[in-house]
């Protein structure tokens, strides 16, 4: 086995996150789906680290998790704030600028 | 050429078809909180394959801060909206499911390919000697000296990303909040004048004193709003009747 079949993961762990964006339509399942494709690219980052023997890779992976929190905080306090308004966390809901 | 050597493989082994099939269930579960905690086992998987590629810091940060704050976070904000609040998996955009789905294989076989492709022939070197002071260290080391500036620049996002938070969870009064002056007048002008000095409390006296039992009235009928409505919905009313003292001696005796 090579380091590289954790690319492979990640690749399957970032479709499946984008997929999830796509299909499902509570606002809190989709940011969980974003969720998973910033860990699945983290998991190519780590792995690129590990494959070009520097710390590089694993520095912006620690970036990425400090954007990632950052994202959850907004992204929550949207959704709560959308909540309160419409009573619904549900994405087809809030379609305001297409009327 | 990096081998990796066998304990590795077969966590690898055990452990990515389960985060691959976790991660499948998130897409495929109905309910939002079945989909975190899945989720969550992904997030514990990938901070294990972290660890097992010489990246200490990040496996452990990765466990602190997903499964630890951005999930429980996750957790929390379902309390709030509601955790039955369970997606109706119909399709509301004709032919969405599928289009989404042939895309995602695309990808997903374009994405494989291309890594299968870029890695030929290239030789991994693993990270004996850039972690030989230690993992920690050499991560400080390159944070604070080739990475300082975008550090800074993080700490500063941090900052605004609180800063967000707190205006967009702000909530704005439209209407003054009352007084309990003004609560106390309410509660004398509208409804019954029963009501205003308080309901009264559950239970019968000496028999039986439980929440879900409701008083009885001084002619003997159960009084309904003595007991919560929750517990009165959920059908935990016990009937008062049967703890009703019926062999009670109620003669008066004079004394002397």
């Amino acid at each position: 086995m090579s380091a590289y079949n954790y690319l492979y993961v990640s690749g399957l762990l970032f479709t499946i996150g984008a997929v999830g964006v796509v299909v499902r339509r509570n606002a809190i399942v989709v940011f969980m789906c974003v969720e998973l494709m910033l860990n699945a690219a983290n998991l190519t980052l780590v792995t690129f680290s590990r494959i070009n023997g520097t710390l590089d890779g694993q520095i912006v992976a620690f970036f990425t998790m400090v954007v990632a929190a950052c994202e959850v905080v907004v992204g929550l306090a949207i959704i709560v704030t959308i909540y309160r308004s419409r009573r619904s966390a549900s994405i087809d809901d809030a379609s305001l600028l297409k009327r | 050429m990096l081998e990796i050597q066998t304990p590795e493989a077969i966590m690898f082994w055990v452990l990515a078809p389960v985060a691959v099939l976790a991660a499948l269930g998130m897409l495929l579960v109905k309910k939002a909180v079945h989909s975190a905690l899945l989720l969550a086992w992904v997030m514990i998987t990938l901070a294990i394959f972290y660890i097992a590629q010489d990246a200490l810091f990040l496996g452990i940060v990765q466990i602190v801060v997903y499964t630890g704050a951005v999930m429980m976070l996750f957790l929390f904000i379902l309390m709030l909206v509601g955790v039955d609040a369970s997606d109706s998996l119909t399709e509301t955009i004709s032919g969405l499911r599928p289009i989404a789905i042939t895309a995602a294989v695309g990808f997903g076989g374009l994405f494989v390919s291309l890594i299968g492709r870029a890695t030929i022939g290239h030789k991994p070197y693993g990270l004996e000697i850039a972690n030989s002071n230690g993992n920690v260290q050499g991560l400080a080391k390159e944070l604070f000296s080739t990475y300082v500036w975008p550090f800074e620049v993080v700490s500063a996002l941090l900052i605004t990303a609180a800063l967000g938070a707190m205006v967009l969870a702000h909530h704005q009064r439209t209407v003054a909040r009352p007084t309990q002056r003004e609560q106390s007048i309410a509660r004398f002008r509208t409804g019954s004048l029963a009501g205003a000095a308080g309901l009264p409390n559950p239970g019968v006296y000496a028999r039986h004193n439980a929440v879900d039992v409701p008083a009885l009235l001084p002619d003997g009928t159960p009084a309904p709003n003595s007991i919560s409505a929750t517990l009165k919905a959920r059908g935990d009313m016990l009937e008062s009747q049967s703890f009703e003292l019926s062999e009670v001696d109620n003669t008066v005796t004079e004394e002397k």
